[in-house]
């Protein structure tokens, strides 16, 4: 069995239970003794998430409770590890968000398997008797910078899917059938005390086709404001930040792009006064288009850029703008 | 109370990185404290800091790697952690079988808090500090951005999939580190004189029994081909309309 944890926000799949069931059908079909892809979708009032991964899998199974109501990382890798241990699934696929990647170790020590994180590529080798499945992937490692391609053998491996590096399946028209389970689940020990949503007002950063970000060369919140918000809605783009932006106040935690912030892959990522810090590139440096507006031209920034205006970006953004509404 | 801090060399994010036969090269770059390991050792110091007397607490740093290794221990005691373990071996553990080695040497310490990075700067793993809570059966925060010790209780902030949350936790657990937990300090001439005398304990990897999980088959820097179309930007309009040009008919990504 194959086993893909179908994530959901609020009762909706979520982008990425496509993504793993295309990688899950791969799978399948590479090795069709896989047997069956089993969708898991754990939480609170999850029935239409649930309908959905129907769409998505051969078989459905729904834990369908209170204590599923808020997320934890302890309590859903309890549920995973006893789905795939009773199930003796030999693949466990999760999403790479950071929850996925937060609670992936875990159910890898519960299942004595090894783990592999962030893949962007995925292929069976083989899967022999007692032998356990061969699985290949490829990752990035060093920020980003290097694809390291590596291989595991055990009877079951963890393999938590990096965002955005399989295209999503499309949803089926026979739905599957969807089965209920009861799951014994341990006392959350963090106590979550509140949470504060950082409410950007735009959303999607990760999924977005074109994203502008702006850094410390803006000049300040205000210029952030009208400048990069400016050309971010004139290309119907969310906004992302650098983590200068960021710890200066003037942008939430929430819009950071890099290695502690968020990874962005979209069709055009501009960026708007950002030298170009290792930290930073390792966030965006997979981008198809990358324009760059910066008045320094020897910024390291450049030197990934397709396209680039040395200038001072108060002139050179309102200008774009004016260009683009044309 | 006894604090773990685990310290990873790495290379310097200033470094650019080389590939020789299918292996990164750090032969000659400059390798570093992982940044993240940084955090950590830092909050342990406010933590025995802010300690004062009550409950004496030590800050033990781990670094599980080459013999070169020591040299990111002897930072963090030059921090000024307490003491050091450094567990050596030339082998690549995955993050699943390093958290195995983690749990025995916090085990054989009594340890009551392990700090290690939110992300590791060569594997860019994210899972050693969730696998080692998992081996010992301990809580854990991971991405924390701010920490305080009430009595038994952590409390702090951490980052979540959307925003943040505050929590609180009791220890023992394992706090994984985020950017903004603290500013760590840097090594005093005196304190970087007195770390010399402090106790780093060896230990060979074989003695934990384990065994790397992943075998690493190869490895590439794909650098995507960049146009590098660079305009000066003197005349913002005429830059403005080329690069729109640009964008429009040749890159086609703008409508
Ligand atoms: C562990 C760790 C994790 C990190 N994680 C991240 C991360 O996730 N994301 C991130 O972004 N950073 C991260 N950083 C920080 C990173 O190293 C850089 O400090 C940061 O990215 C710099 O932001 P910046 O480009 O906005 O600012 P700067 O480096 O100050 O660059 C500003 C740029 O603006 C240009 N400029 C100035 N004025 C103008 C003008 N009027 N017109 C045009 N151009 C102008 C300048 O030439 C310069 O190139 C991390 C660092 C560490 C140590």
């Amino acid at each position: 069995m194959i086993l893909m944890v179908a994530e959901q926000s609020n009762g909706v799949l979520s982008k990425s239970a496509y993504e793993l069931a295309q990688a899950a059908r791969q799978l399948q079909g590479e090795l069709p003794n896989f047997g069956e892809v089993t969708a898991l979708v754990l939480g609170s009032g999850v029935a239409a998430a649930a309908s959905a991964a129907a769409l998505l899998a051969d078989q459905v199974l729904v834990a369908d409770m209170p204590a599923l109501g808020q997320y934890d990382a302890e309590v859903w890798a309890s549920a995973v590890a006893q789905i795939a241990g009773e199930g003796e699934a030999q693949v466990v696929l999760i999403a790479g968000s950071r929850s996925g990647r937060e609670y992936s170790p875990r159910v890898a020590v519960k299942l004595d398997a090894p783990l592999l994180e962030d893949v962007i590529r995925l292929q069976c080798e083989s899967f022999g008797e007692g032998a356990g499945v061969v699985l290949r992937a490829e990752h990035y490692t060093f920020l980003s910078r290097v694809t390291e391609r590596i291989e595991t053998q055990a009877p079951a491996v963890v393999v938590t899917v990096k965002p955005g590096s399989f295209v999503a399946a499309a949803a089926g028209t026979t739905p599957a059938e969807q089965l209920d389970v009861d799951l014994q689940l341990p006392q959350k020990r963090l106590k979550v005390t509140g949470s504060i949503q950082e409410k950007t007002g735009r959303i999607g950063l990760t999924e977005a086709d074109v994203v502008v970000s702006g850094g410390r060369g803006v000049g300040t919140q205000e210029a952030f404001a009208e400048l990069v918000e400016g050309l971010a809605d004139q290309l119907g783009a969310p906004v992302g930040a650098t983590r200068a932006v960021v710890d200066a106040g003037w942008r939430p935690y929430a819009e950071q792009v890099g290695q502690t912030g968020k990874t962005v892959q979209p069709k055009l990522y501009v960026a708007v006064g950002i030298s170009g810090a290792v930290q930073h590139l390792s966030g965006m440096n997979k981008s198809q288009c990358i324009v760059a507006l910066n008045k320094d031209a020897d910024a390291p920034i450049f030197k990934i850029t397709d396209y680039g205006i040395v200038g001072d970006v108060k002139e050179i953004v309102p200008a774009l703008i004016a260009e683009l509404r044309k | 109370m006894r604090i773990i801090t685990l310290v990873r060399q790495v290379l310097d994010a200033e470094e650019s990185v080389r590939v020789r036969g299918g292996a990164v090269d750090l032969e000659g770059s400059k390798l570093v404290m992982d940044t993240m390991d940084e955090y950590g050792v830092e909050e342990a110091l406010r933590l025995r800091e802010a300690a004062s007397g009550e409950t004496p607490v030590e800050v033990v740093a781990l670094a599980v790697g080459p013999e070169r290794a020591e040299e990111s221990l002897r930072t963090a005691l030059a921090m000024g952690a307490d003491r050091g373990v450094h567990v050596v071996t030339n082998e690549l553990l995955d993050a699943i079988a390093l958290s195995a080695v983690v749990a025995q040497v916090a085990r054989g310490e009594g340890a009551d808090l392990i700090f290690c990075g939110g992300q590791q700067a060569d594997w860019d793993s994210q899972a050693l500090g969730a696998a080692t809570a998992e081996r010992l059966q301990w809580p854990q925060a991971t991405w924390t951005s701010q920490l305080e010790r009430k009595g038994s209780t952590l409390v702090g902030k951490h980052e979540v999939d959307e925003g943040s949350e505050t929590f609180e936790v009791q220890w023992p657990a394992v706090v994984t580190t985020q950017q903004g937990l603290n500013e760590p300090r840097y090594p005093t001439l005196p304190n970087i004189m007195k770390s010399k005398k402090k106790e780093i304990r060896k230990q060979p990897l074989e003695a934990f029994g384990i065994a790397p999980r992943l075998k690493v088959l190869g490895s590439e820097i794909q650098v995507k081909e960049r146009k590098r179309k660079i305009l000066d930007g003197k005349d913002a309009s005429a830059a403005a309309a080329q690069l729109v040009k640009m964008l429009r008919e040749e890159a086609g990504v703008v409508a």
